[in-house]
């Protein structure tokens, strides 16, 4: 017996009145290109739901590839079989017996949309009901709270029979919110909110501020390997490599030691900015989270987010490290951001940053810095990589050693 | 003529993992901690390695450690997880039939203050789930047992015991997988496994290169102190030329599993069916054994007589597992299997790999028919 089709159910897009046509488009394009490499798959859709034709596909793959598109709510994987009794029955049980969770408890809810069939409602009920009890030890009827409830749709072409709900990634379709910029230091918490915009229907971009010789290549490459299982969402993900190390070493030498974090971010916010404006992008996406580093407390963020007047969305704001470190386990990033290199982060922390940064007097020592000749060199120099998933990162005269 | 059944004591490398260790020893020399460039590409192999490795096996690159075989594999899964959660409790389960670095690490264990239940084994070389589950108690942390035996070749019941494990979150479940790989199929996500011991020139790798599986969010204590390498499991600077070549070969060999396990079946019934015709020779392997191990006792017969004899006709077998053969004891399963000390004393034990012919193993059961005839003529 084989799966036909799986039912896929729209979240929060079966709300939007107007903009819902790109919406569904938009997680179209996701859903077939998370399926590419699965030959024969069929996508159709209606106004409330989406279903997959498996054409022999495995049910089991093409629903974990689903599981990872964001827009969709919940999947039900569904049998067809012919319009005979017996037949049905046999699917009853085959689809209690695959399910994962156990059950103890059930219902048969049947539609019986062809009035031609020579049973009806209730007998379908009862004969499918009567054959899954004396099948199945310890099953029992339960109408009013049962833990599974199988739907039996009877049409004219077909039976289909359906009812297991696995829960989708949720959120908006990729891209469906327009874009914004991520930057991406190579912590923990920075790929984290990039997934959680992406899945909010942001497409990103991120942007990283490299400081050779104060970071290594190593940490570079870190970001990367973050940027390459961010790309496992859509397939590719930009990374705008930004050369910093200049505007770093005029900060150590023009502003006080204390101020310096404080003017840092804001020289990051500064050219996050403009590139932001380059690419076309509307916000800018970082993980800070409220009070966990000298620069994310209310003080440093008043001060900071002074130089502009573009949206920052900060997902993470209210989160707590471990429930950030829980998610970025999820997501598999944890174990690279983990990793002990030197970042920009880090290098040039000051033994005492200040954590209540005033905006006068950041602007007051800013004043005496021309850093404008900098920015723009620094925004020509921007070296800007497309990682794709699981990116072979070896050169190539390494390939052959495996 | 040269017909080499030790495959389970070791395997030959295949020359392309011998070339990956040369490229590597030669041209990627640097310690993977190192800070530089150098230091980096060696770090580039071993994460590349790892990923490898972590794909065939199907777990996550992060549940790969290196380690130096299935010897420290075996003692660092086994002491780790005891030593890291006696707190909660000091019962350890093992089978009566594991490999030696499995047996004594739990003897040291026992000598530390740790109850130790052995599973016995049927007369197929099998524990039993039933006695498993009886045997498990409140305070039990840790449950060993091997996926296939390196002695007789019979395959534990993994996946029914990884099933019953499931219902004890706090008991880790430890497999020693060495004998296993490339001839039996295990996956280690279904089967529930926190930890799994390979080793790597039991696969046509090198000597010396093992892996051991620690599943996400298992806590085991390090046997060795130092640089915390290898998330702080196992300190030593990583031998990134033999992982590299550990990687290959374990690529090649789950491939070759695929290509080349029908011709295996097909040697084993060889084997199978030509020792029960020779007169004299019990067979000790289970009928559905391990595809790659036959074993077998002449009783009345040294063992070492009949594998110096065979040795003439350049056929090489092992006497019980190569481990232990210098002791000259009894073969320890084959004593619990069938409880007679005279066969356990007389085994010798066949073990192929993929490399090997039907012919070879026709030629080999001849061989065999001969040195058996002229030995019993001396010797009784």
């Amino acid at each position: 017996m084989k799966f036909d089709h799986i039912i896929i159910r729209y979240g929060e897009i079966s709300t939007k009145k107007r903009n819902r046509k790109s919406f569904v488009a938009k997680m179209r394009r996701h859903i077939l290109w998370s399926l590419k490499d699965i030959p024969n798959v069929e996508l159709t859709a209606n106004r409330e739901r989406m279903y997959i034709i498996l054409h022999d596909a495995d049910h089991k793959e093409v629903i974990a590839r689903l599981q990872g598109v964001f827009g969709i709510q919940s999947l039900s994987p569904a049998l067809k079989v012919e319009r005979d009794i017996e037949k049905i029955k046999e699917a009853a049980l085959y689809y209690m017996n695959q399910l994962s969770d156990p059950v103890h408890t059930f219902k048969i809810t049947t539609k019986r949309a062809d009035k031609e069939f020579p049973y009806v409602t209730n007998e379908v009920n009862h004969l499918l009901g009567g054959h899954l009890l004396r099948n199945i030890e310890g099953l029992k009827v339960d109408v009013k709270n049962p833990d599974f409830n199988l739907l039996v749709e009877i049409r004219r072409e077909a039976v289909y029979l359906t009812g297991e709900t696995v829960p989708g990634a949720g959120g908006l379709p990729y891209g469906s919110s327009g874009k914004a910029m991520l930057m991406l230091s190579g912590g923990i918490d920075s790929p984290v909110a990039g997934y959680l915009s992406m899945k909010r229907g942001l497409e990103v971009e991120a942007i990283h501020f490299y400081s050779p010789p104060f970071t290594s290549e190593r940490s570079r490459q870190k970001v990367l390997d973050l940027a390459a299982k961010l790309a496992e969402v859509t397939g590719s993900f930009k990374v705008h490599i930004v050369p910093f190390t200049d505007i770093q070493v005029l900060i150590q030498q023009q502003v006080p030691a204390n101020y310096s974090m404080t003017t840092t971010r804001r020289l990051m916010l500064r050219l996050a900015d403009q590139i932001r404006e380059k690419n076309h992008a509307l916000a800018i996406i970082t993980g800070e989270s409220l009070g966990q580093v000298a620069s994310q407390t209310m003080s440093s963020m008043f001060a900071i987010n002074e130089v502009t007047n573009t949206p920052i969305l900060r997902p993470l704001i209210t989160m707590d490290k471990l429930e950030i470190i829980d998610l970025a386990q999820q997501l598999d990033t944890f174990e690279i951001s983990n990793l002990p290199y030197e970042d920009c982060c880090t290098v040039f922390t000051p033994a005492s940053p200040k954590t209540q940064p005033k905006r006068e007097k950041v602007n007051y020592y800013e004043s005496f810095v021309e850093f404008e000749p900098l920015i723009e060199k620094a925004i020509q120099n921007i070296e800007t990589i497309t990682v794709v998933p699981n990116q072979q990162t070896i050169e190539k005269e390494m390939e052959g050693l495996f | 003529m040269m017909i080499y059944l030790d495959n389970s004591a070791t395997t030959k490398p295949y020359p392309e993992v011998i070339e990956s260790f040369v490229k590597v020893s030669t041209d990627y020399f640097g310690n993977p901690s190192s800070l530089h460039g150098i230091g980096t590409q060696a770090e580039k192999l071993l994460s590349t390695a790892r990923k490898q490795i972590a794909d065939l096996l199907k777990v996550k690159s992060a549940e790969v450690f290196f380690t130096s075989g299935g010897t420290e594999g075996n003692n660092l899964a086994i002491k780790g997880a005891a030593l890291a959660n006696q707190n909660r409790g000091k019962h350890i389960i093992t089978t009566s039939i594991e490999h030696p670095s499995v047996m004594e690490a739990f003897q040291v264990l026992s000598e530390q203050g740790f109850a130790v239940t052995y599973l016995p084994v049927d007369a197929t070389g099998r524990v039993s789930v039933v006695d498993l589950e009886k045997a498990l108690r409140e305070d039990t942390i840790l449950v060993s047992i091997m996926h296939v035996n390196n002695e007789v070749g019979s395959i534990q019941p993994i996946a029914e015991i990884g099933e019953l494990l499931k219902q004890y979150p706090q008991i880790l479940f430890h497999v020693d997988h060495v004998q296993g790989i490339g001839k039996v199929d295990l996956s280690l996500i279904d089967a529930g496994i926190d930890l799994c011991t390979i080793s790597g020139h039991k696969l046509h790798g090198l000597k010396g290169t093992g892996v051991l599986y620690i599943r996400q969010g298992v806590r085991i204590a390090p046997l060795f102190s130092g640089g915390n390498q290898e998330g702080q499991f196992r300190s030593g600077t990583e031998n990134v030329a033999g992982i590299v070549a550990l990687a290959k070969a374990m690529r090649i060999s789950l491939n070759n599993c695929v290509l080349y396990a029908h011709k295996l079946k097909e040697i084993r019934t060889v084997f199978y069916h030509g020792l029960q015709e020779i007169d004299g020779v019990q067979v000790n392997s289970p009928v559905d054994g391990a595809p790659h191990i036959i074993n077998f006792s002449v009783p009345g017969l040294k063992s070492e007589v009949l594998l110096h004899e065979l040795e003439t006709e350049g056929v090489y077998v092992s006497t019980t597992s190569a481990c232990s053969s210098k002791k000259r004891t009894a073969s320890k399963t084959v004593l619990e299997m069938y409880r007679n000390q005279e066969r356990a004393e007389s085994v010798i034990r066949i073990s192929t790999s993929f490399h090997n012919e039907i012919e070879e193993a026709k030629q080999a059961i001849d061989a065999i028919g001969r040195a058996v005839a002229k030995l019993e003529k001396v010797m009784r």
